[in-house]
């Protein structure tokens, strides 16, 4: 299981390399939410993929689900959540008021002498 | 007060989310926001000499017992730290409140200001390593507001690429946490500390050490992760300019000085050399930078890569001397570097012109202000007894103890360069004649900017005339860092 989501790990940093590459805005940012979905994924995989356990729920048990990567995959979801909105929120208005989406356009040099 | 290192993250939080309520009332917004500054910094002098006197304070959160929980540990670097960008912060807003129109005040920019303090001051507080991460967002999610804030077509422009930059650097940092998770099994700082020696295959240490010297060294603007820097810090209005540039930067090198010493110094010379190499690049890099630009905001922009190249340097070499310095360094460059923006904002204020060429005279009608400059100018090169000279040259020593000859030489070269690049703005914006009639936004308002810049300025000096008082500060904050084993003994209690 491991082995498995590790792959998917890799095509979506792979993914998401690419479209971070690409010169429109949007595809950027889904870029960049690819690219936290991976780093989400490896954090649970990181603890170890059980499955039919439960998590720690009273003492001694053996067979068990390691709770705090899920705590942390919680906490990174919501941040990269607010993130990326906020990102679509800033590149919206960005297309309005520069009237274009491409990075490439965005270079600006004026107030760099 | 056991739980005294919490207030300098609870107070600022609280007075923020107070603001939120009431983001037309201008006057209470910088009443709030600079009296809820100054209660803070008392409780970081209280913190202070506090852990002077008791030791390493800690403060496990809903109690669960550390390694565990997440633990708050203010030993005398992080409080030594949290009390100057506390200091730092208080200063910058005093002089935004000269600085910003009424409209702009009631959009939220203090509470956003405040946040950012939370985020700062939690980062140099937290003894676990995601924690660090959720710091790092609060104040990253606040410095994002801070750079659109205004809304003009070039500030959106860099905003997309201050922003893009780090959420690939957030999404590093939370790959680099899970794979040191993955392979220690523990996120608590002083618990890593403990049971990193423990890892059979070190080279899987060095490869996260290297993941995150990447992370921090994007926020840090190491070079080559530093391009983002000039540009997107160039479009910040003065005081969130200041703010960025005084702090930001520095949590990276902060965060970088807490693993490297705590987690990844062991096993091989390899991270040592690896830091080396970005610092003298760094430092090169920003040296060119300083002297090509007449914009005086970006000249002062390549300063700080000198200057976190040149403390980054003290890091690398790990010894009691060099770290002694570099600390130093970080508590001067914060001072000077806030100071510093806020007088070329105020330049820029005057002439409605960042270039050198359309200035000069200055200092004839404003010579408090001139002069102020000089000052700061000179205590940024590192002139004695000023507050730039000591940390250099206690990390000039630690390199030459360390048999090594071309980095101090490099540092001393660079203090050249800083001094020539700041001189330059003297010569050719105080000096000379006066090229037309100043009438910029600012004029009227100089009599008031000038007080808190004066007095950040005293500060900074203060801090180089009484560099001997500091020392046994500047020590026992250094010991944890030579030693972890103080560090773990005091977050760990067995």
């Amino acid at each position: 299981m491991e082995i498995f989501v590790s792959i998917i790990i890799g095509v979506l940093t792979m993914s998401a390399v690419y479209m971070i590459l690409s010169k429109s805005l949007l595809r950027i940012i889904i870029g960049t939410g690819l690219l936290s979905h991976a780093a989400h994924l490896l954090v649970l995989t990181m603890g170890g993929l059980k499955t039919g356990a439960a998590p720690v729920l009273v003492d001694g048990v053996t067979e068990y689900t390691d709770p705090l990567p899920q705590a942390l995959v919680l906490t990174a979801i919501v941040i990269s959540f607010g993130v990326t909105a906020f990102f679509l929120v800033l590149a919206y208005r960005a297309y309005q008021e520069l009237n274009t989406d491409n990075i490439e356009e965005m270079k600006g040099t004026e107030s760099n002498d | 007060m056991i739980n005294l290192p919490i207030f300098p993250i609870v107070i600022p939080a609280l007075a923020a989310i107070f603001l939120l309520f009431a983001p037309k009332q201008v006057r209470l917004q910088r009443g709030v926001a600079l009296g809820a500054l100054l209660v803070t910094f008392a409780v970081t002098v209280l913190l202070i000499f506090t852990v002077s006197q008791d030791g390493i304070m800690t403060v496990n959160l809903g109690n669960w017992p550390a390694p565990f929980g997440i633990t708050l540990v203010s030993d005398m670097l992080s409080a030594l730290l949290v009390a100057t960008s506390t200091l730092l912060v208080f200063f910058i807003v005093w002089f935004a409140t000269y600085y910003f129109s009424d409209a702009y005040e009631s959009n939220y920019v203090y509470v956003a200001m405040l946040f950012l303090l939370v985020g700062v001051n939690g980062a140099f507080t937290t003894g676990d390593i995601f924690n660090l991460f959720v710091f790092f967002e609060v104040f990253l999610i606040s410095s994002y507001v801070l750079i659109v804030l205004g809304g003009k077509g070039v500030q959106l422009r860099e905003s997309i690429k201050y922003l893009l930059v780090n959420v690939i650097a957030s999404a590093l940092f939370v790959m680099a946490v899970a794979l040191l998770y993955g392979t220690v099994g523990t996120l608590s700082l002083a618990d890593l500390a403990q049971k990193i020696p423990l890892v059979e295959n070190q080279s899987v240490i060095t490869v996260i050490g290297v993941f995150f010297v990447i992370v921090f060294g994007l926020k840090g603007a190491l070079v080559p992760l530093h391009y983002w820097l000039p540009g997107s810090y160039v479009v910040a209005p003065t005081p969130i300019l200041a703010m960025f540039g005084a702090l930001l930067t520095k949590v990276g090198v902060y965060s970088i000085l807490r693993t490297y010493t705590l987690l990844f110094d062991g096993g091989s010379a390899f991270m040592q050399n690896f830091l080396i190499i970005l610092a003298v690049l760094t430092i090169v890099i920003g040296m060119t930078g300083a002297i090509a630009y007449n914009d005086v905001k970006l000249i002062i922009i390549y300063n700080i890569m000198i200057a976190v190249g040149v403390i980054l340097y003290g890091i690398a070499l790990n010894t009691q001397t060099s770290l002694e310095g570099a600390l130093y360094y970080l508590i001067h460059d914060m001072l000077i570097k806030a100071a510093l923006f806020m007088l070329v904002g105020m330049m820029i204020g005057i002439t409605k012109s960042g270039q050198l060429r359309d200035m000069g005279g200055l200092i004839t009608r404003f010579p408090l202000f001139g002069w102020t400059f000089f000052i700061a100018a000179l205590s940024l090169a590192g002139i004695p007894p000023l507050s730039g000279f000591f940390g250099k040259l206690l990390i000039v020593q630690g390199g030459v103890g360390e048999g090594s000859l071309f980095g101090p030489l490099l540092i001393l070269l660079s203090s050249l360069f800083v001094l020539f690049s700041v001189i330059k703005i003297f010569l050719y914006g105080f000096w000379g004649e006066e090229k037309r009639v100043y009438d910029g936004p600012l004029v009227p308002y100089m009599n008031r900017l000038i007080v808190p810049t004066f007095l950040l300025v005293a500060v900074a000096v203060a801090y180089g005339f009484g560099a001997e008082a500091m020392h046994p500060f500047i020590t026992q904050a250094i010991e944890p860092l030579v030693q972890p084993e103080i560090y773990i003994d005091a977050v760990i209690k067995e």
